[in-house]
């Protein structure tokens, strides 16, 4: 060694590995407009696809007459249900184990159901011979209320499921009842509650909203009649499974479907359904023989493609006098819309809102969920976060604030002597989890003393003093919360999608001068995975992650895996990239000890090297090793250097963290101000923190978008109300929130790296911290629940009927 | 969110503008920033078979200010009008209502020819031009004409411009006094929830003259001449202010939307007009 030796900070440094907050690699072409995504793609001779959609809500489809648009210069073809039933693809499977009209078969069932396919040479004359195909409606009531929907006298929605009792979750109890779901023991709980000496009940609504992803979803199939193959380009947050689900329902074998996500721009639970348009451009570029293009615009995309939310949560929580929880009750009635295209693990239709017991060592709780449909249209997908569970997040956090005013209590306090105790990991919960690590006393303590709780409360009181003596008219709210995820789905013993495992995987290929390409089953939408999967290699392997190109999303060169949703990545196929990573150096320890004449286990890994015990000066790097993988001859060794790793996880992981936000809300206008907001996150290990941030301060931001006023709301014939930007909240940098971001460390005890998942953190925890912000600035004039989202008007509404406008 | 097909027209003098409105009839439509009349092609909830664009208007673009009376060329954008510090000088109150209008990059482009001469009840400046009593310049094939903005709006999207007129100018009196423009809206870019404009001179202790106008409260911009009358010549306390806000509300006939109910938005426009006098008492 000499003065030219790089130190070991330095080497560590230089592999820009995990804790390193790396810029991320993606922004360089995001930031200058290169980006490309799927309606950047433009194959020869490519048509274009638009859909004649359904302006009712419930309506019997009497005549379709595509005369007028088949001769309109410049259309190719207008499918309809009776073209897709020869091929049995009018109706498709969803990922819930329901089925849905590919195009409207004898009915519609929520307005903006795709009802006939136009495809013509220009999407310019595409939309014009939507205007020109004439349907005939007649329409029917519509029922938008899901509790209505289960009146016995409620229209029959689903004809096709008329007379079947049995549904793919169990029996239905009636024609507009999907499923009832139930978890933890119901007449236990209900005795628990009862013999309690405080109970606390509330109705809790998380109204339905949307997604909304820069980029809406969209297609370009391309059927090669020559050799028989079908390329499908795609807004797919899961490739692989669109790749087999594709060939299920066509009958092309796998091999001969190659699906490919280029650049998504933001998928956030949008992009993981089959919806009729990538069916429809299939279809019609196999009947054509031309590629035929897909693209959803906005309206279509908040009024048609999945949904997020609409959960009416009932709940009953219990104490002792002195605020110990003694139990919890929960019944859901879940708004699915007209078909169950809900995207849960196939074992779970409610998702897993049975992590409700939140961060509490609650003894006794149960869970009943009823998925109703009704004449909306169909979704339930995890918008930012694991299945349901900012549902789950919500109501707890909404019952404990209301515990804590039935019991009179501080809210931080009851939330402290409920905490599941850091020696409790791993714990049981009541609904049958098993949290795998967590310290939520740590993190509580942190998040009070940085936002300056104790000052924060006798701020409040004053306030509260000024407001009644008339000095001001503005209240000061303060929302606490403690959530606690459960991602990385899943475990293939209890997790799968249409019978599709929920493993993940990576594959490393060394190149001879020390650089790497890594594929893995997931696909980025904008989570960073090209910048933070190459730190897990980095540190695995010791070769840069400047010099380690992560590739996702096209099916041919990618190995299987179930897609980025769920914060499933880093907790799966991050597991499975570190585990790749380590056969990768197991076999770079052979050769090193091969080169440098000693037996394997006289070797250890330093940094990016292999060291000779007790003689530091004589080592390998892995950049040498890497050259000798590919150019010398070493015995018993096949040459090469990569590996695949393929990770089925034993359990999920269970990211925690505690948010705070401080508002100000004006009484008279109902606006609001955020005056602070503090995000502390444990996520376990941290890959990169600046990366972490920035999916903080994203999620955070769409927490907020959803408690204060996005929303898809429905008048009472099923007309979408908002379904475009104008009334569809979506914050500008003018709007968005100054956050403060922090953290604690509480790696989990299974991943190999110990890393949990925060993408969705921020989207769970902030919209009860903004709710109870402002519930919390009226409770002393008496509220106790009023329901999201909370923009002027609602917000002016709980300020009148509280009296306050005098 | 594809409009239909259509033809594009960039006349370069007002004459033939005019003349190509005369020849296509209904089918045409003048186009100048384009923000509301784009989106609604692209809904296809506005047909125009003819586009007539005024960019090419170089006459239109013209910011005058004198003692005498203030000019705004139509096809001004609003961030052109914000950048004017003549017209900032002069009328601080248009500068406060425009930053105020959209976003930046709407600002741009959106003009305040086409904001008044749209007659969109959303629009902010028909109720500052009433506020401000100014008079719009129309041109037609029968020549130039004038009208009071206070006479302009007749009802949603319908006013005294005849189809074949393109509204010029904007043409009003240096205001004196104090002024203010409060809006409530529920985002960047939204329309007003409620907004109210109010200029104001005083006298002494006493409000000398007021003229108070509302904007997205009726189907048009409501100009409340008893608003007005209800400050004048008081002391602007706080029984003036509500009398003011009571002259207001029997003036204005809002209507339920995403923003809220008729209830919310009477409230809210009477916090918009009180906030609106007090800060504009405070200039005067």
């Amino acid at each position: 060694m000499n003065d030219m030796t790089p130190s070991r900070e330095q080497r560590i440094a230089n592999l820009k590995g995990m804790g390193a907050s790396r810029k991320r690699v993606e922004d360089v072409r995001f930031t200058q407009g290169k980006g490309n995504y799927v309606d950047d793609i433009k194959l020869p001779g490519m048509l274009f696809g638009d859909f004649v959609r359904s302006p009712y809500a419930h309506a019997r489809v009497k005549s379709i007459n595509t005369e007028a648009a088949m001769a309109l210069p410049g259309v190719i073809a207008v499918l309809t249900a009776a073209d897709l039933a020869p091929l049995n693809l009018h109706w498709m499977p969803t990922l819930a184990g329901d089925k849905q009209m590919v195009l409207a078969d004898g009915k519609v069932l929520f307005q903006g159901q795709e009802v006939a396919f136009v495809v013509a040479t220009d999407r310019y004359i595409a939309a014009d011979a939507t205007e020109l195909v004439d349907v005939e409606y007649e329409e029917l009531p519509v029922v938008v209320d899901p509790f209505k929907a289960l009146e016995p006298e409620a229209p029959v929605l689903r004809e096709d499921l008329e007379g079947s009792a049995e549904g793919a979750h169990g029996p239905r109890r009636h024609h507009n009842h999907i499923f009832l779901w139930e978890a933890g023991e119901k007449e236990a709980t209900e005795q628990a509650i009862d013999a309690s000496e405080v109970v606390a009940e509330e109705m809790v609504y998380y109204h339905r909203t949307h997604p909304c992803p820069l980029e809406t979803c969209g297609t370009v199939a391309s059927m090669d009649k020559v050799n028989g193959k079908l390329t499908v380009y795609g807004t797919f947050q899961a490739p692989h499974v669109v790749r087999t689900v594709a060939s299920l329902l066509s009958g092309i074998e796998e091999h001969n479907i190659r699906v490919v996500s280029p650049d998504i721009g933001g998928g956030f639970g949008n992009k993981v359904g089959v919806y009729p348009g990538y069916v429809c451009a299939i279809v019609a570029s196999i009947v054509t023989g031309k590629p035929v293009k897909w693209i959803e615009d906005r309206m279509e995309n908040l009024s048609a493609t999945a949904f997020a939310r609409d959960y009416w949560m009932k709940g009953r929580i219990s104490a002792t006098k002195e605020g110990r929880i003694t139990g919890l009750h929960c019944h859901v009635t879940a708004d699915h819309g007209a078909f169950d295209a809900c995207a849960d693990p196939t074992k779970f239709p409610a998702g897993f809102f049975h992590i409700c017991t939140g961060s509490y060592d609650i003894p006794v709780a149960y869970v009943g969920v009823d998925g109703v449909y009704t004449n909306k249209a169909p979704g339930g997908v995890a918008y930012r976060c694991s299945f349901r569970v900012t549902e789950a997040a919500y109501f707890i956090e909404r019952m404990i604030e209301v515990l804590a005013i039935e019991l009179g209590m501080d809210a931080a306090e009851l939330r402290r002597i409920n905490f599941i105790c850091k020696d409790q990991f791993p714990y049981q919960s009541a609904l049958g989890w098993e949290y795998d690590s967590g310290d939520y006393h740590t993190a509580w303590d942190k998040a009070l003393e940085a936002v300056g709780y104790k000052e924060l409360r006798a701020e409040q009181a004053q306030r509260i003093e000024d407001f009644k003596a008339g000095r001001t008219r503005k209240l000061l709210g303060i929302g606490l919360t403690h959530f606690t995820e459960i991602v990385g789905a899943g475990p293939v013993k209890n997790c799968d999608i249409l019978g599709m495992g929920m493993f993940d995987s990576c594959e490393i290929r060394i190149h001879p001068t020390g650089s790497a390409i890594a594929r893995l089953g997931t696909i980025s939408q904008g989570q960073g995975h090209a910048t933070t999967f190459a730190q897990i290699i980095a540190s695995e392997t010791g070769l840069p992650a400047d010099s380690i190109t992560i590739e996702e999303g096209d099916t041919d060169t990618a190995p299987y895996g179930l897609g980025t949703y769920g914060s499933r990545s880093t907790p799966v196929a991050g597991a499975a990239t570190a585990l790749c990573g380590r056969k990768i150096r197991a076999k770079a320890q052979m050769i090193a000890a091969y080169l440098l004449e000693v037996h394997d286990g006289d070797l250890e890994w330093d940094v990016d090297r292999f060291v000779v015990k007790g003689a530091p000066e004589r080592f390998k790097t892995m950049k040498e090793i890497a050259y000798a993988a590919y150019n010398q001859a070493i015995p018993g060794l096949e040459p090469g250097l990569e590996a695949v790793s393929y990770y089925d996880p034993p359990n999920m992981t269970y990211p925690f963290g505690a948010y705070i936000a401080v508002m100000e809300i004006d009484v008279d206008t109902g606006e609001h101000e955020v005056r602070q907001f503090y995000a502390l996150d444990d996520c376990g290990t941290r890959i990169n923190p600046m990366v972490i941030e920035g999916q903080v301060h994203g999620g955070a931001t769409e927490g907020y978008a959803i408690a204060m006023g996005q929303e898809i709301a429905y008048d009472e014939i099923g007309n979408v109300k908002t379904g475009t930007l104008m009334d569809f909240f979506l914050p500008t940098a003018w709007e968005t929130p100054h956050y403060t971001t922090d953290h604690t460390e509480t790696p989990s005890p299974h991943h190999p790296i110990g890393a949990k998942g925060v993408g969705e953190s921020p989207n769970v925890g902030s919209v009860p911290a903004f709710s109870n912000a402002v519930h919390d600035a009226f409770r002393a004039f008496g509220l106790r629940h009023s329901h999201m989202p909370h923009d002027h008007w609602r917000i002016w509404k709980i300020a009148r009927d509280l009296g306050l406008h005098g | 969110m594809i409009p239909s097909s259509f033809e594009y027209h960039r006349p370069s003098d007002l004459a033939a503008a005019i003349g190509l409105l005369a020849e296509h009839g209904d089918e045409a439509r003048v186009i100048a920033g384009g923000h509301s009349l784009i989106p609604l092609m692209k809904m296809r909830m506005a047909g125009a078979t003819h586009l007539v664009d005024l960019q090419g208007l170089g006459d239109l673009k013209r910011i005058t200010v004198s003692a005498d009376g203030i000019s705004i060329g139509a096809m001004v954008t609003q961030a052109e009008l914000i950048a004017h510090e003549g017209l900032a000088a002069a009328v601080p109150l248009l500068r406060e209502a425009a930053l105020q209008i959209a976003d930046p990059q709407v600002r741009n482009l959106g003009t305040v020819g086409g904001n008044v001469a749209n007659g969109d009840p959303g629009n902010d400046m028909p109720g500052l031009m009433q506020c401000l009593g100014a008079t719009f310049t129309l041109e037609g094939p029968d020549g130039s004409r004038d009208v009071a903005a206070r006479e302009f709006y007749h009802g949603a999207y319908v006013t005294a411009r005849a189809d074949d007129e393109i509204l010029t100018h904007i043409r009003f009196a240096p205001p004196a006094g104090g002024y203010a423009y409060e809006k409530q809206k529920r985002k960047i870019g939204d329309y007003a929830t409620a907004a109210a404009a109010v200029l104001l001179t005083r006298n002494g202790g006493t409000v000398a003259s007021a003229s108070v106008a509302m904007t997205n409260l009726s189907d048009v911009p409501v100009w409340s001449q008893a608003a007005g009358e209800a400050l004048a010549g008081s002391d602007c306390g706080d029984e003036a202010v509500r009398s003011a806000v009571t002259a207001m509300l029997a003036d204005i006939d809002p209507q339920q939307d995403n923003r809220g109910p008729v209830e919310f938005k009477r409230h809210v426009a009477g916090v918009m007009l009180a906030r609106a006098i007090s800060r504009a008492w405070s200039r005067a």
